[in-house]
């Protein structure tokens, strides 16, 4: 059973978002990467299911910022091989990223691949299932539990919906599956194995010239939110505050 | 001072199996079952293995039993079994660190929000998972100039170490506020290393979590090694502890105080500055680091004395005898874990002895506290009561005409 994780750098939101000149995209010149939540679940996911069934979890980054910290961590966790593939990824689509990835796949021996089902940066959420068509595999995104038969080779994975309904959908592998949260919050690792992981973890490099697939599409404008003028944002001492919000409820009867 | 010097160099990389190859894990062995650690421990009576039973189990060889249950998260890291030991083993120091991280590692899961803070604390430098960048962004909000090191790299008598809490916390940077004005007025020679400083990697709730430690130590010294200071000085008693009980196994040189005992050796200077009368009945609570662990038991109490009006009340618990807030040894993150395990939260039973003593206002001089005891204050309804003040800010609101 070899697993395959993909993981992506998504901009830190701790850190102020800065817009470019162009109005086109975020100023990446100093943007600090994290990787994705939900990748971090599917992560999580792939080391219970090595734990369960034995075999080998692979951690993979395209090179998008700092992603040694990154791999490291996934390898205190549990991850056996970490691979990071160089090129010029910053800002990618999730549909040419899908075919770097997949022609790492192609070239590998996977049963599974997990990904994150999506990333906050783009919110596309098509990773997944572009990396499945392209490999011609099944694909389930929105996952939130998985059991395996490893004799046969058939996955169940647990969906949830909205409206309070569950489904466990059967799946032959080898398959994409797009995570949204793992059966347990990514484990804690002590910080001493993660900084030994990066004095003796090897990350396997590889490089890939991504290419823009057509039709593809442009992102006119990125913009921050205008005012609408609706709102009324009250400044001032806590005591002055709390009359002026007094005055509103009392204009609209909502106190006498 | 209970921390000998002698005790530095073998609390670092000292491993359980190699306890007893160190001094103080020999000292171990001169336990005598007495249990005045277990009784005197604030959470004592929730743990299946206390201190002495911890000891039993070592010397029996069923130390992985205690690895296997969460006693030692109830540990808060007062030093109070330490404190109290008549054969003066270093349980705080040395054993339960180590006997925690083992803990740590087997937990079935680590609580959330623990888990988060150490995560936080190594990915940006603190706990809150705040900006690294917006470290100083507090020193905008005073008309006091402070000097931020990176910007003007000169020479400097005094490394004042903000640290986390008076960086990001907004009652804490009320402190943060209240000191850089005291030291102003004052006319000290200090500067900071605004977003260049980074967590201590303080004593308690690091020392079990020793990777951390150390990517913060190796860090820390890289930023020290940059700058020419004479000292440092920290509001953090917690910080106080690392730089002077940790740093120094890894070339730190620098002498280090607490803001307390600092502002303590200038009182002649600031004790005329402090005209405003404050009519309040004050107690004092005596943070485990600063007290029981550094000796600092009467400069907080002279500096509140000083205070014109200001009368001061003891509660039951004083001094070396002083119940810890709960917020060491990560105690700070395992308050959601603590209930739901139905564990009282120290702060809630400290509050308590707060009341009885009919205060207007409960003093402290470390930073975990004011957040720690607004939130009993408000848990148990005594808004009216009780207000809770650093020191720094009492100083400060005593200043006339400043």
């Amino acid at each position: 059973m070899n697993i395959l994780v993909i993981l992506k750098q998504v901009p830190d939101l701790v850190e102020e978002l800065e817009i470019n000149d162009d109005g086109t995209d975020l100023d990446r010149t100093w943007m600090r990467y994290i990787p994705s939540e939900y990748d971090e679940h599917a992560l999580e996911q792939a080391i219970l299911l090595k734990e369960e069934h034995g075999g080998t979890v692979t951690a993979l980054c395209l090179r998008i910022g700092e992603v040694d910290d990154t791999l490291f961590t996934a390898a205190a966790r549990g991850a056996d091989r970490l691979v990071r593939i160089e090129g010029d990824f910053e800002g990618i689509s999730s549909r040419d990223a899908a075919a770097v990835y997949a022609d790492h796949i192609r070239r590998g021996n996977y049963d599974l691949v997990l990904t994150g089902v999506q990333a906050h940066d783009d919110l596309n959420g098509p990773v997944g299932a572009r990396l499945a068509a392209q490999l011609e595999i099944p694909y389930v995104g929105v996952v939130s539990g998985m059991h395996l038969d490893p004799e046969t080779g058939v996955i169940h994975l647990h969906k949830e919906y909205p409206g309070g309904l569950l489904t466990v959908i059967r799946t032959e592998l080898p398959a994409v599956v797009g995570i949204q949260s793992a059966v347990k919050p990514p484990r804690y690792v002590p910080i001493a194995k993660i900084r030994q992981a990066s004095k003796s973890a090897e990350i396997g490099e590889e490089t890939a010239e991504p290419q823009s697939l057509t039709p593809g599409y442009t992102v006119r404008r990125v913009f921050k939110p205008e005012g609408g003028g609706r709102a009324e944002i009250i400044d001032g001492a806590p005591e002055d505050i709390a009359a002026r919000l007094v005055s509103i409820f009392s204009e609209h009867g909502l106190v006498r | 001072m209970l921390a000998g010097e002698e005790v530095i160099e073998q609390m670092w990389g000292v491993s359980l199996d190699r306890l007893y190859e160190s001094a103080e894990g020999q000292r171990i062995l001169s336990c005598i079952q007495c249990g005045t650690c277990a009784g005197a421990c604030p959470y004592g009576e929730h743990m299946l293995y206390p201190p002495r039973r911890i000891i039993t189990m070592l010397k029996a060889g069923l130390i992985e039993e205690v690895f296997d249950s969460d006693s030692l998260f109830k540990c808060v890291n007062c030093y109070t079994c330490m404190t109290k030991c008549p054969r003066e083993i270093k349980l705080t120091e040395i054993l339960l660190p180590l006997v925690k991280e083992q803990s740590a590692v087997r937990l079935e899961e680590m609580p959330a929000e623990l888990q988060k803070a150490i995560e936080n604390t190594y990915r940006y430098g603190n706990s809150y998972g705040e900006s690294a960048r917006k470290r100083a962004a507090w020193i905008d909000t005073i008309d006091v100039p402070i000097r931020i090191l990176a910007k003007d790299p000169t020479p400097v008598d005094i490394l004042w170490f903000v640290e986390c809490d008076l960086s990001y916390h907004p009652r804490g940077q009320d402190a943060a506020r209240a000191t850089a004005l005291l030291f102003h007025l004052l006319d000290l020679d200090f500067a900071i290393l605004g977003p260049e400083e980074r967590c201590a990697g303080d004593c308690g709730r690091l020392s079990w979590e020793p990777g951390l430690a150390e990517a913060l130590v190796d860090y820390n010294l890289s930023i020290f090694e940059k700058y020419r200071f004479n000292r440092i000085v920290t509001n953090d008693p917690h910080a106080l502890d690392a730089f002077k009980y940790r740093y120094p196994m890894f070339e730190f040189k620098y002498k280090t105080t607490a803001t307390v005992p600092e502002l303590h050796r200038h009182l002649d200077r600031l004790a005329p500055m402090l005209s405003r009368k404050l009519d309040y009945l004050v107690t004092y609570h005596d943070s485990c680091c600063l007290g029981r662990h550094n000796g600092f038991y009467d400069e907080p109490r002279a500096l509140l004395e000083a205070i014109p009006g200001v009368r001061l009340v003891e509660m039951e618990h004083t001094r070396e005898n002083s119940i810890c807030c709960g917020g060491g040894g990560g105690g700070m993150w395992l308050d959601t874990w603590y209930k739901q395990q139905d564990i009282e939260r120290l702060s809630d039973r400290r509050l308590r002895e707060v009341i009885a003593t009919g205060a207007d206002v409960l003093a402290v001089a470390c930073p975990y506290e004011v957040s720690r005891f607004e939130d009993a204050v408000k848990l148990a309804g005594y808004e009216d009561r009780i207000i809770v003040r650093d020191i720094t800010e009492l100083l400060v609101e005593a200043l006339g005409g400043h």
